[in-house]
Order: structure tokens, then sequence, then C-alpha cells
């Protein structure tokens, strides 16, 4: 099905199923312990042996030699995999790094060796006796020290990393009010529950690897190339995903090695990365430092805005793209970005929840409150007055929703906005410094071409199969609404299975475009399935209505069951859009408002309340989405306070690599959450009218909170995470 | 995990004693320190000797009027007696502030005195570490030192104690009862239990090879206000940047423990002797030797101003 016209009345708009807070389907499976996860397949291959991974103690250099000897003779040593012994292998499409180094040594924590054993433990043992020989060589792991030589970063796709429109110089000089400020965001992890974990078994040249992984197409494209063999050859299975962020793009270490290891021991071999290893082997969100300049009229109209931001990768890397949205977000008829990439030999950096706006608005956001201040005007009116309903580069190209303003008012009014204080540290509570900030949030609305299968058997149960995955968002409660609102039937009257390459190819969980996509798909497979079941039928299918698990034109009746009597019926369709999102473009929007007190004699800052306004298209189940809200806001609460990667500058590599060194979040930080979403149907981005939610909430909430600590104390930390060492020197003194 | 052999000790002078014929030996307890440590090779003891079903897990009154506390009495169970609540508040809420529920339910006293240094270099076995490899270096000097010491530390190491309860015990005054490999016994005041740095940071307790607490005394109860303020990045399950353990007697005189900010909890009597000047006065004299790093600077007017506040609430 193509979607290249605005979205009319559908059967979704009969809201029966869809839009409604149902459970999540899998959710018995999940607390049962019977939802399997990828190491968790003990019985899918027989025989299964342990692969350990061994990774670089360098962060760049070679590798002089490897003495194998003391491994091999470990107990329940089966083989050893290294460079060396692998032969030749590719380096797949969405990888910068190989994923097995030697000699030559790329990043900290590179994979060298695989030790496959009898077991976990023995695995684990042998690998610790690999002794390895580095020639260790200098690199360059500091953003600061080299921002200043890193040239342009290169276009990827069609979105240009250098911007300009109208005469930023000029209108920036002439402002009467401006800001020119520098911000910093660090290196931050995944740190997703489930470690990167494969189980590889051969059979003859066809390989099956049930894998962790969110973008099923992609990687088997990339196991494929990676070892040199037909994609044909590859099947990958990811029923469940425990989490992924963006660090689940792509293969891994453990799914190569995990083939690799298979292959060498032959039989079926496991491999998980451990905690610490995931840190530097892994992908993590690329430290940024950015520079922003607005220049306004007295009256807070934005005339100028610029945007530069550097970060750093391995060499054929790509930038955190900091500036996204500044290109969108608000008005002003002067502009620029700029995105310029450093190489690194830190580990590589690559995409986490939000790419680009996450970091950006950290800094954005902030911006936009010191210039609020400036102004002397409030930053919530501040906001609305430099809104913009086309995009401010092509006039002519409006949004197709945009409805921030909106967000921004409600969130003000529920959040009891007025009572804030303008003046900064002017509020205490006891031994609290108390502040109120806010932030607007963005984020683009990516849609994905999709496919599903959807077949009626003769129980009258609809299985829908896609290769489509669920990284615990909720994607198989969504799918299955949206296959019974298409249907006519109870949501227990449908089957899902995802996460498997022999399904239909669909968008995959990444960008937030895979609620609307892949249930899009789901959409087209079961328009395919009404007709044939209303052909199978006899039904004129101008006026068949599917209802009740029947379908009814006029007086007749027919239970959907019978249309599958003499054998399955199969509706199979892929969605591709048109150009519809280059005739407007869509995006999510939201207000972020976080109330925080700061302890005024420790400087410790604690969440006090939060509040997310999103607009952000038809909301498909307002529980998972409100799920998905909550933990961005988290997700976002941890950034702007504690979770920093931090780099050991001498020797390259992440220091807190486990998860009592990076911290994330714990209950006890987190307060109230509220979520709001606004009533709205997009009809351009899809059949559905949906968006995505999995990435907004991430945006500018990080910003909120900085915004907030000011409003508190009166100190203004531009450099992420806000931790109690950078207030402390200017708390007031404690009595 | 290297292999290693294990048995169950049936008395305390047994433990001690097999310990001592057996190199290499560890003592495991609740194992929450020693088994992470052991995976990632750090520890790679031969033979394990298992205290659990030594009957060590009961807190009962002196004859002075103080608690002898079982070696391996839980750290949930500690917490939680009535006795510990009413006389010692300091010990009760400096545990509560550690780890997590689960963790304390395993957790002993014993253990908890001798968990090592979270210093991240320490758990990185490719780095150079003094204490995990002695002679290889300090990698934390020059490095990450957010979390390392600032007091009492030396050119080969600068790692911090990571226990919340030790604080609380220093400043209860506690003291540590073992047995010896040859069966005699002895204790060992708190303020001598742990040893400085120096050039061999490896040796972190005065304790022999092979010998075993038994138990942790404390003194008869002394009054006060009791307080433990543990100052972190987030809110719970994460280790003190810095702590204080205080009790503050209604004249104005009282006991300061520091956590976070030495190899050992950090209290020096004669700094006491300046409460009633206020926290400068005191931390000045606790801290007058700091030797800070970029990172670990802030801990300096973080004590002085943590204890500021906490002798203020003890006050109130
Ligand atoms: C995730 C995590 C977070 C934590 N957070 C905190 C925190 O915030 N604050 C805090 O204070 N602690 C914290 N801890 C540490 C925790 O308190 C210790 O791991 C625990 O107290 C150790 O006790 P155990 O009985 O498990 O010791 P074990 O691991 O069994 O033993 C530790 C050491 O003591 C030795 N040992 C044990 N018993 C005896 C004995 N009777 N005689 C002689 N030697 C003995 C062992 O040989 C070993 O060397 C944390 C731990 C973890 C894993
Ligand atoms: S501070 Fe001590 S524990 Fe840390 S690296 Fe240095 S020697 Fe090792």
């Amino acid at each position: 099905m193509k979607f290249d016209t605005p979205a009319t009345t559908n059967p979704i708009d009969q809201l029966k199923v869809i839009g409604q807070p149902l459970d999540r389907i899998d959710g018995p499976r999940k607390v049962t312990g019977t939802a399997r996860y990828a190491y968790e397949q003990h019985d899918v291959a027989p025989n299964q042996a342990y692969g350990h991974v061994v990774g670089s103690a360098i962060a760049k250099g070679k590798i002089v030699s490897m003495d194998l000897a003391a491994a091999r003779r470990a107990p329940g040593v089966l083989t050893i995999v290294t460079a060396q012994s692998a032969g030749k292998l590719g380096k797949g499409k969405y990888n910068t790094a190989r994923l097995l180094g030697g000699p030559d040594i790329e990043h900290y924590h590179q994979a060298v060796a695989l030790v496959v054993a009898e077991t976990f433990e023995q695995a684990r043992a042998a690998a610790q006796l690999v002794k390895v020989r580095y020639a260790e060589a200098r690199g360059a792991f500091d953003l600061a020290a080299v921002k200043d030589r890193a040239p342009d970063a290169k276009p990827e796709g069609e979105s240009p990393t250098q911007t300009a429109v109208g005469d930023f110089a000029g209108a920036f000089a002439t402002a009467p009010v401006k800001l020119d400020q520098s911000y910093s965001t660090p290196d931050q992890a995944h740190a997703m529950m489930e470690p990167h974990a494969s189980i590889a078994a051969w059979d003859g040249d066809k390989l099956t690897l049930w894998t962790s992984n969110q973008m099923i197409a992609w990687s088997v494209g990339d196991m494929a190339k990676t070892l040199g063999i037909p994609k044909e050859n590859v099947r990958l299975v990811s029923p469940f995903i425990g989490g992924g962020f963006g660090g689940k793009l792509f293969i891994r270490a453990d799914a190569l090695l995990a083939a690799l290891g298979a292959r060498a021991a032959g039989r079926p071999v496991k491999v998980a990365l451990t905690r610490p290893m995931m840190f530097n082997n892994t992908t993590h969100r690329p430290a940024t430092i950015q520079r922003i300049r607005i220049g306004a009229t007295p009256d807070g109209k934005i005339t100028a805005i610029g945007h530069e931001s550097w970060s750093g990768d391995l060499k054929g890397g790509g930038p955190e793209l900091a500036t996204q949205q500044t290109r969108l977000l608000y008005a002003g008829a002067n502009r620029m970005t700029s995105l310029k990439l450093a190489v690194l030999d830190l580990p590589e950096g690559n995409a986490m929840r939000a790419p680009g706006e996450a970091p950006g608005l950290m800094a954005l956001e902030i911006a936009m409150d010191e210039m609020a201040e400036k102004l002397g005007l409030d930053p919530v009116e501040f906001r609305i007055r430099n809104d913009t309903q086309v995009d401010p580069e092509k006039p002519q190209r409006p949004f197709s929703q945009r409805r921030l303003v909106e967000c921004l008012r409600i969130g003000a009014e529920r959040f009891g906005w007025e009572k804030r204080s303008a003046t900064p540290a002017s509020v205490r509570d006891g031994k609290w410094l108390v502040g109120l900030g806010v932030a607007s949030a963005f984020r683009n609305n990516l849609v994905m071409k999709s496919g599903a299968r959807a077949t009626l058997g003769r129980n009258g149960i609809v299985t829908v199969q896609s290769d489509m995955t669920d990284i615990g968002t909720g994607t198989y409660t969504i799918i299955a609404q949206t296959a019974a609102e298409m249907m006519g039937l109870a949501i227990d009257k449908v089957k899902v299975e995802l996460g498997d390459s022999s399904f239909p190819v669909s968008a995959g969980s990444g960008g937030q475009w895979g609620a609307n996509s892949a249930t899009s798909g789901v959409y087209a497979a079961c328009v395919k399935l009404r007709d044939a079941v209303v052909q199978k039928l006899g039904f004129n299918s101008g006026d068949a209505v599917f209802e009740g698990g029947a379908v009814k034109s006029g007086n007749r009746s027919v239970p959907l069951a019978v249309a599958a009597r003499e054998g399955d019926i199969v509706g199979e369709d892929t969605i591709e859009f048109g150009n519809l999102d280059e005739t407007h473009q869509q995006s999510t929007f939201g207000g972020h408002f976080v109330e925080v007190g700061v302890e005024a004699a420790t400087g410790e800052v604690r969440l006090r309340r939060m509040l997310a306004v999103c607009a952000a298209g038809r909301i498909l189940n307002p529980k998972s989405a409100r799920s998905q809200v909550i933990g961005a806001m988290t997700m976002g609460a941890g950034a702007a306070l504690m979770e920093d990667l931090v780099i050991d500058k001498r020797r390259g590599f992440f220091v807190n690599h486990d998860l009592a060194g990076y911290e994330v979040p714990v209950h006890a930080d987190i307060p109230h959450q509220d979520v709001v979403f606004l009533d709205e149907t997009d009809p351009m981005s899809s059949p559905m009218k949906a968006k995505g939610v999995g990435e907004l909430g991430i945006c500018g909430v990080g910003a909120a909170v900085a915004n907030a600590i000011y409003n508190a104390t009166g100190v203004r930390v531009r450099h992420y995470p806000i931790t109690l060492d950078k207030l402390l020197d200017r708390l007031p003194s404690v009595s | 995990m290297k292999s290693f052999t294990y048995e169950r000790a049936s008395t305390p002078a047994e433990a001690a004693s097999a310990a001592a014929r057996n190199t290499g030996t560890r003592f495991i307890a609740g194992g929450t320190n020693l088994l992470d440590l052991m995976k990632l090779e750090i520890e790679t003891p031969r033979h394990l000797i298992d205290v659990n079903s030594l009957a060590l897990d009961t807190i009962e009154p002196l004859p002075d009027g103080g608690l002898r506390i079982g070696a391996l009495v839980r750290n949930t169970d500690l917490a939680a007696d009535a006795r510990i609540r009413r006389d010692y508040g300091v010990l009760s809420r400096a545990l509560l502030a550690g780890a997590s529920g689960q963790l304390r339910n395993k957790a002993t006293t014993a253990g908890n005195l001798l968990q090592r240094t979270r210093c991240p270099y320490f758990y990185d076995t490719n780095q150079p570490c003094n204490k995990r490899q002695p002679g290889s270096g300090c990698s934390a000097l020059g490095g990450f030192s957010r979390s390392l010491a600032i007091v009492g530390a030396s050119d080969a190491c600068i790692a911090t104690h990571p226990s919340d309860m030790a604080v609380a015990m220093r400043v209860l005054d506690a003291q540590v009862e073992t047995v010896r490999p040859d069966g005699t016994t002895r204790r060992l005041p708190i303020a001598q239990f742990y040893r400085a740095p120096g050039d061999t940071p490896q040796l972190e307790t005065a304790l022999a090879p092979g010998e075993l607490i038994t138990a942790v005394t404390l003194p008869k109860p002394v009054g006060g206000m009791h307080v433990y303020r543990k100052v972190r990045d987030r809110a719970s399950y994460a280790f003190a940047l810095i702590s204080v353990g205080a009790i503050v007697q209604r004249d104005g005189s009282g006991r300061v423990a520091l956590g976070g900010v030495a190899h050992k909890p950090w209290r020096i009597e004669a700094a006491e002797a300046q409460l009633p000047k206020g926290a400068r006065a005191v931390t000045e004299r606790l801290l007058a030797n700091a030797k800070t790093t970029d990172d670990n600077a802030f801990k300096l007017p973080l004590v002085e101003r943590t204890l500021a506040a906490v002798l203020v609430e003890a006050r109130a």
C-alpha cells in the first residue's frame, strides 16, 4: 500500500480497540519469566556451548602477539576464535569499527578473542588466561582538545550538516538583545537491562541467530556482509528485547562471535557481553560541545539563531546531530547550524534514544531560558512568541500538525507555573531551595516502509507476523490492537509473532518510527485480508463491515472464522510512504515542566514533580505511550543529573564501565510524573494518524531540570551532568 | 573465576586454623563483595572457608552495658535491632544508607568491615593498580579520582574505604574481636583496625593471615543525638561521595567521623574539641593535611557544609 495522500476515515477511527489503555498482551509472559530473551533460549538448539569475549586492553595500537596455549589447555575449552583464526571478515554497513579486532586495535575493549567452552564459568576462566601483548599507540581522546581542528561533518543522506538562511551574522551583530554561550553534554551509555546476547547455530552453511536486536533486516544484511555469505543463509530471531535505546540497532560482537564460535566449535554457541564490557565494547551517545547564539528584538522576537555542535567519533563514523531541532523549533529569519566532527579513538559513537535532539535540546533549551531572562520575559511566553507553523527554513512548507503552544499553555496551567518566582534563589522549603523549570520538547516523526502478514485461521484467530521488534515498548500490544480494530475482533482473538527474519520486513524499532510505521504495515496487511475475506464470503466489498467477530452487510452476518473453513486466508502487504513528509514537516511536540529541590548545604538535587504535555498524533495505547514518556523523562533526568561516561584521557577508555560507576536514576530519584497527551490525529503521517512518542519524552527534559536548578539556586550550569560539585561554591552559607 | 576448593567450618577456632593451613584462603560470609571480585579475578582465592554455619549471628548484651554483635549478624538485622535503634542510632542509620535491601539481607557485620574499595581502576584488571597488583602503579593518580581519598592517602594509593557501617562503628568506638589460627583471641579497637596505605596498599587491616572476626563490640551507650548523613549523586543505592557520622550531646560536645574521604573511617578525636566553635574549625582540624585532585577537591567544602548542616540538625 502506498500512503501518499492524507488519510481519510478508515476502520481505525472506530477506536474500539485502538486508543484504549489496554494491558500488554505479553505482560503475563514477562512477569512469569516465560517470555524468553536471547540468552535464555536454552532449547532452540541442542548442546549449546558458551563463549566468553576477551576485550582489548588498549584503545589504539596493535596486537604484537597472542598466547593462547594456557587458555586452550584450560578445562572444558573447545575452541578459541581470533581475527587470525576467523579468516577474512567483512564489516557491516552499520558498524564503524570491526567487531573482532586484531592485529589493529580501534578502541578499548574491542573484542580480540572468543573463548568457547562447555560451561560459562570455564569459558570465563579460560578467557582470563589469554595473554595478549600490545603495542600501544597514541590516540586522540579529548574532544575539547581537538575540537578546533575538527572539519565540517559530511552530510548523511539528504540531511545537510551546514545550514544557513538569511544573514545570520549581520542580524546577530545588530540584535538589541543577544546571547552567545557554550554548553556541553558528556558521553552517555544506553545502559539497558538486558546485555547484548546471542545464540548461534549452523545447519550446513545456514546460520540461525537468536539475538537481541532492534532492526532485524539491517542486521541480517550486516551479518551476511560480515561473514561473506548470502543474506538468504542468515536467519535472525529476536522476539523479546530487554531494552535497546539504539544500542541494539545493529549486530555487535556477541552476534558475530557467537556465529564464528559456533562454526569453529561445530555446535551452537551462546555469547553475552558482560556488563563491565558493554560500556567500551558497544556504542554510546557521543559527547558534544555546543555553541548557541540567539539575537532578539526587545519584545522577544528572535531575529537570529545559530547553533554549532562539535562531536567526535572513530574514523569513518558520524556526528551527533545536535543542531537538528534548531532548524525547525523556533521562528527567526536569519539562521545557521553547523556540525563539526573530530576523529577520536574512543569507542564507537552512535544513536541513543533521540539522537541529536536529546543533547541538542539540553543546550538549546537552557539558551532559551537564559534569553528569556535577558528579555525579562517569562520563559513560557518567550517560547510561545517564537512559535512557527511553517518550516522556518522553507516557509512554503507547513507543519502537518504543530501544537507546541498548547502543550506549553496547558502544561503551565496544570503545573501551577504562575506561582513560579521569576527571581532565582528566592523560594525555600526548609533545607531545600526550590525552583521550577520549563523546556520545549521536539522530535521529528520519521516514517519507514513496513510490512506484515495477517493470517485468518479456521479457529477465527488472526495471526500477525512481522520482523518488527518489541524492545519493551509495547509493540505486541499495539499491533494486536490494530489487527483487532481492522478485523472487528476482540484483542484476545489476535496473535502476534514478531522479531523473526522469516517474517515480512518491517520498519523495526528506532528513531521513534516503530509504532506508527509498523502498525501502518499491519493496517495494510489487514486491508488485504479484509478484501480476501469479503471475496471468499461473497460480500460486496464496498459495504462489508467487520464487527463483533463477524462480517456484516445489510441483513447478512457471517462469523469471520467461516471464511477460513477451507483453509487459512492470508493478507500480506507493505506500507510505503510517499512524499507527504516532504510537503509537510512532521514532528512531535511537548512541554516539560519540572520542580526541583536543591539541598542548601550539600547541593544535592532532588526532583519534586515532573509533567510532560505531549502532542504526538493519535495515541494508539495511552497506557504504553505513558510508560514510554515516563521512561524517557527518567532517562532525561539521568542525563541532567548523573549520567557521564568518564574518559581516562591518558589511555582512552570509559573508566566507570559498570552500573556502580555509571549511575542512572533509581526509584528514589524519580518523583510523581504526570503525562498529558493532547487529543490529536495527524492524517499526514499514516493511515493510523499516529506518530512516535518513544523519544519525545526525553527531548528537552534535561534542560527543564537545569532551568529549575537555576531558578532554585541562581547557579547557571551549562555543562552536564549537573552534579553537586558544580553548585557547591555558589550556594548560601550554612547556618 | 579461578577454581577453588571449599569447606564449611564448624567452629571459629577451626576456621582460623584451617585458614592458616591453606595458603590463599578466604572466608566467605554473605559473599556480596568477595564473589564479585572473584568473578573478575581481582580476588583469586584457592580455598574458601564458609563461615555461615558458625553460630556468630546473635546480638548479646555485655556486662558493661554494651553489646556484642556476632560477625555474621546480617546488616538488615543489625539495623532493625531495637537496642541498636534506641541506643546506637548512628549505626542503624548508616547501615540503612548503604547498598540495597537485598544486599543488606546477605551482607554481614564482618564482611562489611572488610569490603574492598570501589576505586574504578581496582575493578579493571587491564589497568595498573598497586592495591590489586602491588608495584604496578596507581592509575587513579592522574586519572579519574572523583570518589577517592583526600586525606591519609599515599603516592601509592588514594582509594577510599566504602563502608557506611564502619563510619558509625568508628564514632561508637567499637572493638573488633577475633580468633587467631593458634586459637588465641584478641580485641582490636576499630581505630587501630585499618592500615594506612603507605607503600603497601594491598594490606588493608591489622588482621593476621587466617585471623577470623568473631564479633564487633559496642561500649555502653553514650546518649546524645545520633546523625548519619550520606551525600551522593543519586538518592539511593550509591556509595557516599562523603558521609558524616556524628553524636552530639546537649552541651555541644560530641564525636564526628567521616566516610568517603580516606582509606578508613576518618576520625580525629582532637578535632572534636573544636565542635563548640562550629563546622569550619572541626573540618580544618580533621582535614588539615588534605591533598586533593581536580576531581575530588569539592569534598573539602562539601565536608564542611555537610557537617555544618549535621550540627544544625543535631542541635535543633
Ligand atoms: C551493588 C552494591 C552496592 C553497595 N552499596 C554499599 C553502600 O552504599 N554502602 C556500604 O557500606 N556498602 C555497600 N556495599 C557493600 C556491602 O555492604 C558489602 O558487600 C557487604 O557488607 C559485604 O559483606 P559480606 O558478608 O557479603 O562479605 P563477603 O563478600 O562474604 O566478604 C567480604 C570480605 O570479608 C572477609 N570476611 C567475611 N567474614 C569474615 C570474618 N568473619 N572474618 C574475617 N574475614 C571475613 C571475606 O574473606 C572477604 O574478604 C554494596 C555492595 C554492592 C554489591
Ligand atoms: S587508588 Fe588504590 S585502588 Fe585505585 S588505582 Fe590507585 S592503587 Fe589501585
